[in-house]
């Protein structure tokens, strides 16, 4: 199951009439950090609700080699498919743990819950110590930082034990540090999983990603890796001729060392 | 700290009990006691509505039908324990040889009756609620069509007068189970029975909150897509809350019939319901003990300021409704850690960094 990849061709989402994407392909294996960036409006959002069930679309989107449109998204679920949404979205007035119990909970019968929660499942546990929550088990959720919110929701994904977690925009709002962590954090996990991260954050796409897919306008503007990406004409003047120009503006002036000045002093 | 406050809780619903089932009846005259034994009823269907609405998200606005239920099962079996073997009155009144409608019948047996104040409600919010919740029906349409129901039932009890009483509504109970219900004793017995279940329905909701399944309700509460693409079907977790509330509704509708000795559609229909709603809300629709006392209120002002100066008692309501929305939006029961949370941190913290980090990001997307 967990070499399994996730394969889509030729994805068609309409909204009433309007493509938001129309004829997208890509692929993503356990192992790497996948990325899907594009400028605003470019349709990410909406391929990951079309994989997810919360879309209805056409064409073909495969784990293995199960297809998932048209499937239930309960059943997407249990497939082991997890996604966080571009608003972080945790339980504001559940403390951390709660969030996670409840994340945990796919696992057990239904009848424990009518009981009271006792102790900490081995599971989240792991999942605390992975995105560095363990100080914050009791907080409530509504009043974490921007970016523990995001961490707590990969954390979520990690305890419902998803073989494929689909992220948008994970990084947003948060400080370079942050970022980095978050990148290592992508990384570690990614080992036995698929991890496909949404972004428009260039800068992070580029000291994190593994193989890129760029979209613009529903479609696929260009493929490969990220120096291929880069180089690719059309990716600059898509970025440089549109909304998209202050950020990679700002992307070119990042210089790889400044990155490299943000790594944590831990590991 | 957050170990111990579910026992301190479980410690106020006992202190609770205490002066509900030991003191009340020993310092309370007769009459009292038994406003305070409709209190409890409208109390019972307010720790249903804090499930479903302050818990659950759901704003339930016909609570009246399943206070209906159970308060037209109760009235009915009253009525034929008061007729014997003759027709009911109000029947013989209009047609003195009109025969026992048919529905009436089974409500000669005491087992029927219990069974059928516990079944129905849970029946017919089983059936609306899958109806509604696999459907995704939420907000705003779900309170219309609640109360649209409530609506309807008031009407459709109004117009068929020669079957349940019409405006009426059914009166004059002379037994309770076999007790007569004109003794105090017999009355005392039937408002700590009032008094019991809602201290029984404060321990249900009390277990329940403290469950992983009122953790999963207030999640599914404020994030429902969130809890889906966690596996969960949220339909399934509302559905139960709405089930419990109903119950507890027709419970509260069962006990308020001895008490009150009659029933009509205007103690079920949409007025009725939106003041089941109000004192929800006053009292503090998430909390334990707030949807409770809250009704407990309203139904005091309701019979005490609401007979003498009615006009007045109608704006006093409405405009500690709009205090409340406004600046207590958790209800009176957020009060004492308002106070705590002011006496602490006096001004409002500054925004953090990542919180002003997103609005940029925000702003540049
Ligand atoms: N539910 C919807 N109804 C109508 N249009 C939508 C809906 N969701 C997204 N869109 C449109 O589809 C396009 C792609 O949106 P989205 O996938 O959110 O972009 P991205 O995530 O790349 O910024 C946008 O033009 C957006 O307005
Ligand atoms: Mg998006």
């Amino acid at each position: 199951m967990t070499d399994a990849s996730l394969i889509v061709t030729d994805l068609h989402v309409e909204f009433s009439g309007f493509v938001a994407v129309g004829g997208v392909s890509f692929d993503a294996h356990p192992g790497e950090v996948r990325f899907l960036i594009g400028p605003n409006g470019a349709g990410k959002t909406t391929c990951i609700d079309a994989i997810t069930g919360l879309s209805r679309a056409t064409g073909s989107a495969r784990l293995g080699d199960r297809e998932l449109l048209g499937t239930p998204v309960h059943k997407i679920v249990r497939l082991g498919i997890g996604r966080t949404f571009q608003t972080a979205s945790v339980f504001d007035e559940l403390t951390v743990l709660q969030n996670l119990d409840i994340a945990a909970g796919r696992h057990r019968p239904w009848t424990s819950l009518l009981r009271t929660r006792r102790g900490v499942d081995p599971s989240i546990e792991r999942a605390l110590e992975e995105t560095g929550l363990t100080a914050e088990l009791a907080t409530p959720a509504g009043i974490l930082s921007h970016g523990q919110k995001q961490w707590l929701e990969i954390a979520m994904l990690l305890v419902q034990d998803a073989k494929v977690l689909l992220l948008d925009e994970p990084v947003a709002g948060m400080s370079q540090d942050e970022r980095t962590a978050t990148g290592e954090l992508l990384q570690r996990i990614a080992a036995k999983r698929i991890v496909l991260v949404v972004e428009h954050d260039m800068d992070f796409m580029r000291r994190f990603a593994t193989r890129v897919t760029v979209l613009h306008q529903g479609k696929v503007l260009s493929q490969g890796t990220v120096a291929e990406v880069q180089a690719d004409p059309k990716v600059q003047e898509v970025y440089l001729g549109t909304a998209g120009a202050a950020t990679t503006a700002a992307m070119a002036v990042v210089p790889e060392t400044v990155a490299a000045m943000h790594q944590p002093e831990e590991n | 700290m957050t170990k111990l406050k579910p026992w301190i809780s479980l410690g106020g619903i006992g202190v609770f009990a205490f002066l509900l089932l030991g003191v009340a009846p020993l310092v309370l005259t007769d009459h009292w006691i038994n406003n305070l034994g409709k209190y409890c009823c409208w109390a019972i269907v307010a720790v249903g509505i804090g499930l479903a609405w302050g818990r659950g998200g759901m704003l339930v606005m016909g609570q009246g039908v399943f206070f209906a239920l159970g308060a037209y099962a109760m009235a009915m079996h009253l009525t034929l324990e008061t007729a014997g073997d003759r027709i009911p009155g109000f029947m013989v009144l209009y047609d003195p040889l009109a025969p026992l409608p048919a529905f009436w019948e089974p409500f000669r047996s005491a087992g029927f009756t219990l069974l059928a104040i516990v079944l129905l409600p849970v029946i017919v919010s089983g059936i609306l609620g899958y109806a509604l919740f696999k459907r995704r029906v939420k907000g705003a349409y779900f309170a219309i069509l609640s109360q649209a129901l409530a609506v309807a039932l008031a009407t459709l009890i109004s117009s068929t007068i020669r079957q349940t009483g019409g405006d009426t509504g059914l009166s004059d109970f002379k037994y309770f189970f076999g007790f007569v219900l004109n003794d105090p004793a017999n009355k005392l017995l039937v408002y700590l029975i009032a008094a019991g279940l809602l201290v029984v329905c404060l321990l249900a909701v009390w277990q329940l909150y403290r469950s992983r399944f009122g953790e999963l309700l207030v999640a599914t509460r404020d994030a429902e897509e969130r809890v889906r693409f966690l596996g969960y079907d949220p339909a399934n977790v509302k559905l139960v809350a709405f089930v419990a509330s109903a119950l507890m509704a027709s419970i509260g509708g069962a006990m308020f019939v001895p008490i009150v000795g009659i029933i009509t559609p205007a103690e079920i229909g949409a007025a009725a319901s939106i003041l089941m709603i109000a004192g929800v809300a006053l009292g503090g629709r998430a909390s334990l003990f707030g949807p409770a006392l809250g009704a407990m209120a309203v139904g005091w002002g309701q019979s005490s300021l609401g007979s003498t100066w009615p006009d007045g008692w109608t704006y006093i309501l409405g405009l500690l409704f709009i205090v409340v929305i406004l600046f207590l939006p958790n209800g009176l029961s957020s009060l004492p850690a308002r106070f705590a949370a002011a006496r602490r941190s006096p001004a409002p913290p500054p925004p953090t960094p990542a919180a002003a980090a997103a609005e940029l990001e925000g702003v540049r997307s």
